[in-house]
C-alpha cells in the first residue's frame, strides 16, 4: 500500500463526515437538495475509505495518522483490527440511517442544525473507533457528548431538553473521570499507544494499587457511555430524541463508544491476562452481569416501545463488556462479534419503533395490536431483530450467544451460563409478547395518528427500507457468519492478535 | 542620614493613612483624597531614595519617577472626579441615562 | 568587524525595533488621531487597529526567528532608559490581545452605531490597546507602572460608556480599586529601588539572584503581587470585576475580561519568575494556589447562579483566572525539565485560549443583547434560535470555557492535572474537577435555551460583521490552540522534545 495514503487514509476517514457536516451547518433551510448531496457524498465517500481501510488491515497494512498537539501530546489515528470492527459498523449504519433520517425528517424544523450534529457524531464515533491512545479517545470520546446533545434536545420540547440536560450531567461527569484516569495513567507510563495484548503487564507490583484505581476511574468513565448499571440512567431519559437519533446514537455510536472503549482498555492498554491477574475482569463480569439481567427485567415492565428498546440496550451492551470480561479468545469473539450483532439487531428494531411512530402514531406496546397486518414489511424487520436479540439461530444474536455460553466454559466461570439462559428468558419475555400483538390480535378501530403516504408501499420508502435492510443483515451475519469478512470471522482475526496465537 | 529615615519613615506611615482611610470611608471625595495620601506617602519614600549625602548631588531617577506619579495621580483624581460629578447630576435630575 | 557588517547590524537593531515601538506607538498616535478628528474615527481607528495588529504579529515573527528581543531607547544606559523587551511568552500574549483587538474593532464597527459613541470609544480604546502592548513589551518595572495606570484609566473610561448609572458605579469603583492597586505594586516598585538601584528587569533579576534574601525583598514582593492580584480579580480580590465587565458595553467586556486582566496576570507571572523565584518557598506558592482554587469554585458557582448573561461571563472570568493561579505551586515543586516546560506551556496556552474564548463569549452575549433587547439568561431562547451563528460562538467559546476538546484549555487542564498528579498535589485534580463541572453547569444553562419551539432559522449568519469575528475567536480558541499547540512551545524557546512523565 501507498506510503502517503497509509498516513493519510485514518485522517481522511475522520474528516470524510466532519467537512460536509460542517458545511452542512451553513446550508439554507430551504435548501434540501444541497443538504442531502452532501449528507450522502459524505456517508458514500467514507464507506468507500473504510472499504479501502478494511483490505488495507487484513492484508496486514499499518494505517497511521499522526498529529502533534503539542510535545509529548499526540493526536493518533491508528486502524488495527478492531478499529475496523467498530468504524465499518458504524459507517454501514451511518449510510442507511441518513437515507432514514432524510425521510423521518421531512418537512421537520431544524434541519441543517440536525444534519450537522448527525455527521459531526459519526466523525467522533469513527474517531474513537480508530483512536491509537488514551489521550485520542478521550478527546473524541467528548466530541461525542458535545455532539449527540443537540441531537437529544432536537425537538425542543421541554422533556426534550430535561432529557438531554441528564444526558448531558451523566456523560460529561463520565467524560471527566475518564479524562483524570487517563492523565493518571499517562503520569505512570509516559506516552503509550494502544497495543495489542496490552502495554501494563511490565509494571512493577507496587504500582498495582494504582493501576486497579485508574481502572476504577477508566471503567466508571466508559461504564456511564456503556450504560452499565448503575451508571444507566440517562439512556431511557434520552429517548425523548427522534428516532433516527435513537436508531444510530443510542443502539450504536454512543452505548457502542463505552462499550468499545471497555474492550480497548481490558485488551490494549491493561492486556487481558494482567487485567484479569489484578482481578479486574471479575469485578467486570459481575457488573456486566448485574446490568444484564437488570436491564431486562425493567424492559419487561415498559409500556413505551422505545423506552422498553432502550432497556433492552442496557441489558444487551453488557453482553460486549461481559465477553471482555471473561479470560479467553472464545469469549473475546461472542463479545467481539455481538458488538456488530447487536448493533444492527438494535438499530433494525428501532428503525421500525420510528416506523410506527410516524405511520401510526404508536408509541406503546399497548397500541401495537394488529400492527403487523397494516405494515407487514416493517413488522416481518422487527420480528427478525427481536428474534435474534433472544437468540434464535440462525439469525445473529445466536451466534454471539453461543460463542458467550461457549467462552464461559473454556474460562470455567459456568455461573455465567445461568446468567446467558437467564437473560435469554428475560429477552422473550418482553418480546414475545409484542409479536404476538403485531401479527395475531385484531387490528384497532382506528390509530392513534395515522399517516397516508402517497405510496404503494405501507409507509414511505426512505422508512421502509432501511429497516428491511438491516433485517436482512441481521440474517446474513448469522447465517454466512464463516464467510470471509464476516463479522465472526473480523472477531476471530481480533481475538488470535490479542492473545497472540 | 536621619533626614532620609525621617522622609522614608514618614512615607510608609502616610501610605499606611491613606489605604486605612481609603478603607473605611464611604464618600467618595474622602476616598479620592486618601488616595493622593497613599501617592504622597509612596512619593515620599521615592525621594528619601533619591538623596545620596549632603555633597552629592541627588539621584535623578526617583526625581523623574515622582514627577511622573504625580502627573498619572492628576489625570486619575480627575476622572474620579468627573465620574462622582456625573453621578451627583444624576441624583439631581433623577434620572438614569446619559 | 568590517564597517559595513557593522551597519548591517544596526540596520537589524533598527529593523527589530521597529515593530515594538510601532505596536505601541501606531494606537498612541492613532488615540490622538481619533480624538483630533472625531468625524473620522472609526476609518482611523480601523486603519490603526489594522496597522498594530500588523506590528504585532511582525514582533511575533522576528521573536520567532531570531529568539528574544531587547531594546534600549534612544542608546541610554539601561538603568536609566526605557527599556522594551520580547520573549516568547510576551510575543504569545502580544499576539493573542492583538488578533482579540482587531477582531474586537470589527465588532465595535458594527456594535457602534451612534457616531457620538464611535466617537468617545476610538480614542478611549486605542489608548488600551497601546497600555495592553506596552505593558507586554516593557522591560522595567516604572514603565509597567506608567502603563499600569493608563490601562486602568482607559479602562474604567471605556466601561463607563454606556453612561448608566450601573455602569458609572462600577467603574468608579473598578477605577479606585484599580488606582489603590497600581499605589501599592509602585510601593512596592520603590522598595526595590531602595535596594537595588535599578528598575530594569534583566538587571534587578541577576542582583536578586546574587543577593541573600532580604526582609525587603519579601516586603516588595508582597506588595507588588498583593496589588497586581487586586488588579488581576484573583479571589477574594475579585469583587469589582463582575459588576464592571457586565455593564460595559460588548466590545469593551471582552477587551476587560480577555485582555486587561490578563496583563494584570502577566505581570505577576513575570515577576515570580523572573525576579523572585529565588527567594521563594513552596507556601508562598501554595497560598497563591489556594487563591486560585478558591476563584474557581466561588467564580464558577456564581456564574452559575447569575441571572445574566454578561454577568455570567464575567464570574466565568474570576473562575478562569483562578485557574491559572493553580500552576503555581506546581511550577514551583517542578525541577527544571520537560515537565516544568509543560506546565509553563500550558499556564500560557490557558491564558490564550481564555482571552480568545473570553472575548468570543462576550461579543456574542452582546449581539443576543441588542437583538433580544436584555440578557436574562431565562428568557433567551428565542433569540439564541434565532442567531445560530452567535450561539454557535457561544458553544464553541463555552467549551473552551469549560475546557472541552479540542480546546486549547483541555491540552491545558491535561498538563495541568499531569503536573499535579506528578508533584502529588492531588487536590488541585478535585479542584479542576469540580470547576469543570461546574463551568459545564453554567455553559449549558445557555446553551439549552438555544433549543425551543421556535422557527427555523433562515440562514446560518444575521450580521456578518458582528457575528464574523465572535465566531472567529471562539474556533481559534477551540480548533486552532487546540490541535496545534506545538508552536507555543516553540516560541517560548522550550524543549520541545520532553515527553512530560
Amino acid at each position: 500500500m501507498n506510503n502517503s495514503l497509509a498516513t493519510l487514509l485514518p485522517g481522511l476517514i475522520v474528516l470524510s463526515s466532519m467537512v460536509p457536516g460542517a458545511m452542512i451547518f451553513l446550508v439554507r433551510e430551504e435548501s434540501h437538495l444541497l443538504r442531502t448531496v452532501l449528507n450522502l457524498f459524505g456517508a458514500v465517500l467514507k464507506l468507500l475509505l473504510v472499504g479501502v481501510m478494511v483490505w488495507a488491515v487484513w492484508q496486514g497494512n499499518e494505517l497511521e495518522s499522526r498529529l502533534v498537539i503539542a510535545p509529548g501530546l499526540e493526536l493518533v489515528l491508528h486502524a488495527d483490527a478492531l478499529s475496523v470492527l467498530f468504524a465499518t459498523l458504524s459507517t454501514v449504519l451511518w449510510l442507511i440511517t441518513t437515507i432514514y433520517a432524510i425521510g423521518y425528517l421531512e418537512h421537520s424544523p431544524n434541519r441543517s442544525r440536525f444534519f450537522g450534529f448527525f455527521s459531526l457524531c459519526v466523525s467522533a464515533t469513527v474517531g474513537i473507533a480508530l483512536a491509537g491512545n488514551l489521550l485520542t479517545f478521550v478527546i473524541f470520546y467528548e466530541i461525542l457528548t458535545l455532539a449527540t446533545y443537540p441531537l437529544v434536545a432536537h425537538r425542543g420540547t421541554p422533556e426534550a431538553t430535561r432529557g438531554a440536560k441528564i444526558y448531558l450531567a451523566y456523560t460529561l461527569t463520565g467524560g471527566l473521570l475518564l479524562l483524570v484516569g487517563a492523565v493518571w495513567l499517562r503520569t505512570l507510563t509516559g506516552p503509550v499507544d494502544f497495543v495489542e495484548g496490552g502495554v501494563l503487564s511490565g509494571m512493577p507490583p507496587e504500582l498495582h494499587g494504582q493501576l486497579i484505581a485508574i481502572f476504577a476511574l477508566l471503567l466508571a468513565g466508559l461504564g456511564v457511555k456503556a450504560a452499565i448499571v448503575p451508571l444507566h440512567g440517562w439512556l431511557p431519559q434520552s429517548m425523548v430524541a427522534p428516532a433516527p437519533v435513537s436508531s444510530l446514537l443510542h443502539a450504536v455510536a454512543v452505548v457502542k463508544a463505552g462499550a468499545f472503549g471497555i474492550v480497548r482498555v481490558v485488551y490494549d492498554v491493561y492486556g487481558v491476562t494482567f487485567a484479569s491477574e489484578l482481578g479486574l475482569l471479575a469485578v467486570l463480569s459481575v457488573l456486566a452481569s448485574v446490568t444484564i439481567v437488570y436491564g431486562s427485567l425493567m424492559a419487561m415492565t415498559q409500556d413505551g416501545l422505545k423506552t422498553r428498546l432502550a432497556y433492552s440496550t442496557v441489558s444487551q451492551v453488557s453482553y460486549i463488556a461481559l465477553g471482555a470480561s471473561l479470560l479467553g479468545p472464545v469469549a473475546t469473539i461472542g463479545g467481539l462479534v455481538h458488538l456488530v450483532h447487536q448493533g444492527i439487531m438494535k438499530i433494525t428494531l428501532f428503525f421500525c419503533a420510528g416506523n410506527y411512530a410516524e405511520t401510526l402514531g404508536v408509541h406503546k406496546v399497548s397500541q401495537m395490536d394488529g400492527v403487523g397486518r397494516r405494515m407487514p414489511w416493517t413488522t416481518l424487520a422487527f420480528t427478525v431483530g427481536a428474534l435474534g436479540m433472544i437468540g434464535i439461530p440462525p439469525i445473529a444474536g445466536f451466534v454471539s450467544k453461543w460463542y458467550l455460553g461457549l467462552g464461559a466454559v473454556e474460562a470455567e466461570q459456568h455461573w455465567v451460563l445461568l446468567i446467558l439462559a437467564a437473560s435469554t428468558m428475560l429477552n422473550a419475555g418482553y418480546f414475545l409478547p409484542i409479536l404476538y400483538r403485531a401479527w395475531f390480535r385484531p387490528l384497532p378501530e382506528a390509530w392513534p395518528k395515522e399517516h397516508v403516504f402517497d405510496t404503494r408501499f405501507e409507509t414511505m420508502g426512505a422508512l421502509l427500507w432501511p429497516p428491511v435492510i438491516t433485517a436482512v443483515l441481521c440474517l446474513v451475519a448469522g447465517l454466512l457468519a464463516a464467510a470471509p469478512f464476516s463479522p465472526l470471522e473480523w472477531a476471530q482475526l481480533i481475538a488470535k492478535r490479542e492473545y497472540g496465537l | 542620614m536621619g533626614a532620609q529615615f525621617l522622609f522614608g519613615g514618614v512615607g510608609v506611615v502616610l501610605f499606611v493613612l491613606g489605604l486605612w482611610s481609603f478603607l473605611v470611608h464611604a464618600p467618595l471625595l474622602r476616598k479620592v483624597i486618601a488616595l493622593n495620601i497613599m501617592g504622597s506617602g509612596v512619593f515620599h519614600v521615592l525621594i528619601a531614595v533619591a538623596y545620596r549625602g549632603d555633597t552629592a548631588p541627588p539621584d535623578p531617577v526617583p526625581h523623574a519617577l515622582v514627577l511622573t506619579g504625580i502627573v498619572v495621580a492628576v489625570s486619575a483624581t480627575a476622572l474620579a472626579l468627573t465620574f462622582g460629578g456625573r453621578l451627583m447630576d444624576m441624583d439631581k435630575d433623577g434620572t438614569d441615562d446619559a | 568587524m568590517t564597517p559595513e557588517s557593522a551597519f548591517d547590524s544596526a540596520a537589524l537593531d533598527n529593523l527589530l525595533a521597529a515593530p515594538l515601538v510601532l505596536a505601541i506607538m501606531l494606537p498612541l498616535l492613532g488615540s490622538a488621531l481619533t480624538t483630533a478628528l472625531p468625524r473620522l474615527a472609526p476609518l482611523l481607528g480601523t486603519l490603526i487597529a489594522v496597522g498594530t495588529a500588523g506590528a504585532a504579529i511582525w514582533t511575533t515573527v522576528a521573536v520567532w526567528t531570531r529568539g528574544p528581543i531587547h531594546l534600549v531607547l534612544g542608546g541610554w544606559d539601561p538603568s536609566l532608559a526605557i527599556a522594551l523587551r520580547a520573549d516568547g511568552m510576551a510575543a504569545a500574549l502580544v499576539l493573542m490581545a492583538n488578533l482579540v483587538g482587531l477582531a474586537i474593532s470589527v465588532y465595535a464597527l458594527g456594535y457602534f452605531r451612534a457616531p457620538d459613541r464611535a466617537q468617545s470609544f476610538w480614542p478611549l480604546w486605542l489608548l488600551l490597546w497601546a497600555a495592553l502592548n506596552g505593558l507586554f513589551l516593557a522591560g522595567d518595572l516604572f514603565n509597567l507602572y506608567v502603563m499600569l495606570e493608563l490601562l486602568g484609566l482607559a479602562a474604567a473610561a471605556l466601561g463607563a460608556l454606556t453612561g448608566s448609572r450601573d455602569a458609572i458605579t462600577a467603574n468608579l469603583r473598578y477605577l479606585l480599586v484599580g488606582l489603590v492597586a497600581s499605589l501599592t505594586y509602585l510601593f512596592g516598585v520603590a522598595l526595590l529601588y531602595t535596594a537595588y538601584g535599578t528598575l530594569d528587569i534583566g538587571l534587578l533579576s541577576s542582583a536578586i539572584a546574587a543577593d541573600e534574601p532580604s526582609p525587603l525583598d519579601a516586603a516588595a514582593l508582597t506588595l507588588m503581587v498583593a496589588g497586581l492580584a487586586m488588579k488581576s480579580a484573583l479571589f477574594p480580590l475579585h469583587f469589582w470585576l463582575p459588576p464592571a465587565h457586565a455593564s460595559a458595553p460588548a466590545p469593551v467586556s471582552a477587551a476587560l475580561s480577555a485582555l486587561v486582566v490578563k496583563a494584570a496576570f502577566y505581570l505577576i507571572l513575570r515577576l515570580w519568575l523572573d525576579l523572585f523565584e529565588p527567594i521563594l518557598d513552596l507556601s508562598a506558592s501554595m497560598l497563591l494556589g489556594l487563591l486560585g482554587a478558591g476563584a474557581v469554585l466561588w467564580g464558577s458557582w456564581q456564574a452559575l447562579r447569575a441571572e445574566r448573561l454578561k454577568l455570567l461571563a464575567a464570574y466565568s472570568t474570576v473562575a478562569q483566572i483562578g485557574y491559572l493561579f493553580l500552576f503555581f505551586p506546581l511550577l514551583a515543586a517542578t525541577p527544571p525539565g520537560p515537565s516544568r516546560d509543560n506546565l509553563l506551556a500550558a499556564l500560557l496556552l490557558m491564558a490564550l485560549t481564555h482571552g480568545f474564548a473570553k472575548a468570543g463569549f462576550f461579543m456574542a452575549a452582546g449581539l443576543v443583547q441588542t437583538n433580544a433587547g436584555h440578557d436574562r439568561i431565562d428568557d433567551l431562547g428565542g433569540t439564541a434560535q434565532r442567531l445560530p451563528a452567535t450561539t454557535f460562538a457561544i458553544a464553541l467559546a463555552g467549551s473552551a470555557l469549560i475546557g472541552l476538546p479540542p480546546s486549547g484549555s483541555f491540552i491545558g487542564k491535561w498538563l495541568l492535572m499531569q503536573g499535579a498528579i506528578e508533584t502529588g498535589q492531588w487536590w488541585w485534580v478535585v479542584v479542576g474537577t469540580l470547576g469543570t463541572l461546574l463551568s459545564a453547569a453554567y455553559i449549558f444553562r445557555v446553551l439549552s435555551r438555544a433549543f425551543g419551539l421556535e422557527p427555523t432559522p433562515i440562514k446560518f449568519v444575521t450580521d456578518a460583521r458582528a457575528e464574523v469575528p465572535a465566531l472567529m475567536l471562539s474556533l481559534v480558541s477551540v480548533a486552532v490552540l487546540g490541535l496545534a499547540s506545538g508552536p507555543l512551545w516553540t516560541l517560548l524557546g522550550l524543549n520541545a522534545s520532553g515527553g512530560g512523565a
